[in-house]
């Protein structure tokens, strides 16, 4: 088992003509992704290296059965491109588009919550589940199969993480990365609760940062909902309120949001926090040996 | 991006919120010119962002053409909490009756525009929330729904406005409203929002962030400049199309990807040191970047040390090393450099940095070792203004060398 996607995953890139589009799809493809469609509007007919091209969604989900879609096209036509996806019946959507503008990913957001479709990003760096499929950017070479879930709104400190996971002995069932942005689809919570009703996952990994309150809420959440354990790192002590770090949403505003606040919250509430990457996976390999 | 409070007022009049009458001006017979074309009494104001700039001497009321000769002389150049006022705002004088607060925030934890109104404006309102926060209405908008006028009447209400000014407030709140969302804001505040002698309300005052991943589709804003704001390594940064954001220490830093510099900034600070910089060389990146991102830390003449913190995905590090190696050659270095690659392609990039022999240039294996090595090297006064990080006891993995099991992922095309 592992969450969001696996072999019953079928991938419809939209933006798969692009330069990133076409050499993530194919990377995803060559991990073992079933790819099965490809959109662009205008080139429907066309295949990228024999992945049929459509000039719709809908005609790609018509034809192909896709269930689950990657938005790689640029900010300013990334909403639609995930309302399209959505509209289409599209079960899952991962948007890896950084830059998207907050207020359309407000209206994006709420009305993707009052339907079924699955959003996960944008600003992100995708999906993995080892040995099944990766849907994204993530380097899947870093990662092998095993018991820990891992969550982030970071890419490249995802990896760190995992890498010294991995450097101990231990794999992952899923690596989800839902993004750096103010609004993104899913939180902390909602692939929390994927993993906990996951049978192969026996232990979670959250690596969150400075901004919002999604890692106060999901401490409460944990502390009513979580049995298996769950080891966070926050990143961003050192940043100085008022300035943007790298990701939209990571921002100290007056008081609040601080990487202290965040830890001290999921502290509170039981949750083990590393004060490195090495010292997150310390805990989290002595917990799962111990277990 | 934050805008000036008379950029803010600007935007405000495009979509109909009452603002008094007023012009910027960026020198004395600027704010004389200003003065005569907005009237007397009027009022000079010191256009930083920053609060309390009424308490620092930056708002002044000239009654004549002498006295906004003298105001604008003296605030003009003024030092306002470290910020240098470049320009004032030269507006008619209002006749107060009362001070309301306004704002819209970009509620993220809500998902949803939140709306605030209060009576007890003029004041701190976040000290107002904290000694009396029945004072405060707040309502959330469904962003799909957008502002109707149940909304204002609900706000206004719940906040007890004066009865007479609850049809104008309404019209103010839905104008401020369609400016929030059309003008891509993060945040919308106006305090004081004031109702004149003669019942009329304006926005006296005004506080507007915007997103910067919508500039593209407003260039009016993205045209929108604050000198007394912008720091020179930040502008040079920005016209490379670098994420870069100016600290106050010494230990220059560079990596990939937005969370792993922010982690790399708390290890250095947690190793004792003080990081003079943020930058995230992004995803791929390529040796051009990597020298525009070294020719920008090394502008800073604090920095006495450079941390280079790549873990490779997308980006390769021997791409990373290459770009490390141009520097070298184009730019003069004097400060030493710790560099600490993994991940994708690390092996040939660390040969390409042995073959190189740089000088002063130390390859470190581990995160941790390499802060370590970097705070060493850049010496200076250590830990003083970083918050210190408790370490708790799992720790203690410091300087374990470290290799790559399955580094053969491709790179980008």
């Amino acid at each position: 088992m592992s969450v969001i996607v696996d072999h019953e995953t079928r991938l419809c890139v939209s933006g798969i003509t692009g330069r990133e589009g076409t050499f993530h799809a194919m990377n995803n493809r060559d991990y073992g992704t079933q790819l099965v469609a490809g959109v662009t509007p205008g080139k429907g007919g066309q295949d990228v290296e024999g992945v049929p091209v459509f000039d719709t969604v809908h005609d790609a989900v018509a034809e192909t059965g896709a269930n689950t879609s990657m938005i790689f096209v640029p900010p300013r036509f990334a909403a639609d491109a995930i309302l399209e996806a959505s509209d289409a019946g599209v079960t899952t959507v991962i948007a890896i588009t950084e830059g998207i503008p907050a207020h359309d990913m407000l209206r994006v957001y709420t009305h993707l919550r009052r339907g079924a479709t699955r959003l996960i990003g944008p600003n992100c760096p995708g999906v993995l589940s080892p040995g099944k499929a990766n849907v994204g950017i993530i380097p899947a070479s870093f990662f092998s199969e095993g018991n820990v879930g891992v969550v982030s709104r970071s890419g490249t400190l995802t990896y760190q993480i995992g890498y010294e996971i991995a450097q101990r002995g231990f794999g992952n069932s899923s690596i989800v990365g839902i993004g750096g942005d103010p609004i993104v689809g899913s939180d902390f919570i909602d692939v929390i609760a994927l993993f906990e009703a996951d049978p192969e996952t026996e232990l979670i990994v959250m690596c969150g940062e400075i901004g919002g309150d999604a890692e106060e809420r999901t401490a409460d959440y944990v502390a009513e909902h979580v049995t298996k354990p769950v080891v966070a790192y926050i990143a961003g002590f050192t940043a100085p309120p008022g300035k943007t770090m790298g990701h939209a949403g990571a921002i100290v505003s007056g008081s609040a949001g601080t990487a202290q606040g965040k830890a001290e919250a999921l502290e509170a509430r039981g949750v083990r926090v590393g004060r490195t990457p090495t010292e997150v996976a310390a805990i989290a390999t002595e917990t799962l040996v111990a277990s | 991006m934050d805008l000036l409070e008379y950029q803010g007022k600007q935007l405000f009049a495009r979509h109909g919120v009452p603002v008094p009458q007023g012009r910027p001006a960026a020198t004395v017979e600027e704010a004389l010119a200003a003065a005569e074309e907005v009237g007397f009494p009027c009022v000079v104001k010191a256009q930083v962002q920053i609060g309390g700039r009424g308490k620092a001497g930056g708002i002044k009321v000239a009654q004549d053409a002498a006295e906004v000769r003298e105001h604008a002389g003296s605030i003009l150049g003024m030092d306002i909490r470290g910020l240098t006022v470049g320009e004032v705002w030269i507006e008619e004088a209002s006749d107060i009756a009362a001070e309301y607060y306004a704002s819209i925030v970009f509620d993220r934890s809500a998902k949803a525009p939140l709306l605030m109104l209060s009576t007890k404006g003029g004041m701190d309102i976040e000290e107002v929330a904290e000694s009396d926060p029945e004072a405060i209405a707040r309502l959330h908008v469904d962003p799909l729904i957008g502002f109707q006028d149940f909304h204002a009447r609900r706000l206004a209400f719940a906040a007890g406005v004066d009865a007479d000014v609850i049809r104008p407030l309404g019209a103010l709140l839905h104008r401020l409203y369609e400016a929030f969302v059309a003008e891509d804001a993060m945040l919308v505040e106006v305090n004081p929002l004031i109702v004149t002698r003669d019942r009329q309300v304006a926005a006296l005052d005004a506080k507007v962030t915007l997103d910067n991943n919508a500039l593209f589709r407003h260039p009016e804003n993205a045209e929108l400049r604050n000198p007394s704001a912008e720091d020179e390594q930040e502008r040079m940064a920005k016209e490379r199309g670098l994420t870069y954001v100016k600290l106050d220490g010494n230990v220059g830093i560079l990596g990939n990807g937005a969370g792993l510099v922010m982690s790399t900034l708390d290890v250095v600070a947690q190793a004792g040191g003080r990081p003079a910089n943020f930058l995230d060389a992004g995803g791929g990146s390529k040796a051009d970047a990597i020298v525009s991102a070294v020719e920008v830390i090394l502008s800073d003449p604090k920095v006495t040390a450079v941390l280079f913190n790549i873990f490779g995905g997308i980006t390769r590090c021997d791409e990373v090393a290459r770009g490390l190696i141009e520097a070298f050659a184009q730019v003069q270095v004097d400060v030493p450099f710790v560099v600490r690659l993994n991940g994708t392609n690390e092996d040939e990039g660390r040969r390409l940095l042995a073959e190189a022999d740089l000088p002063n240039v130390h390859v470190e294996e581990t995160m941790l070792g390499a802060a370590a090595r970097v705070v060493e090297l850049a010496g200076g006064d250590g830990a003083g203004g970083v918050q210190p990080v408790p370490e708790s006891a799992g720790m203690g993995a410091a300087g374990e060398s470290s290799t790559v099991a399955g580094a053969g992922e491709a790179g980008a095309p």
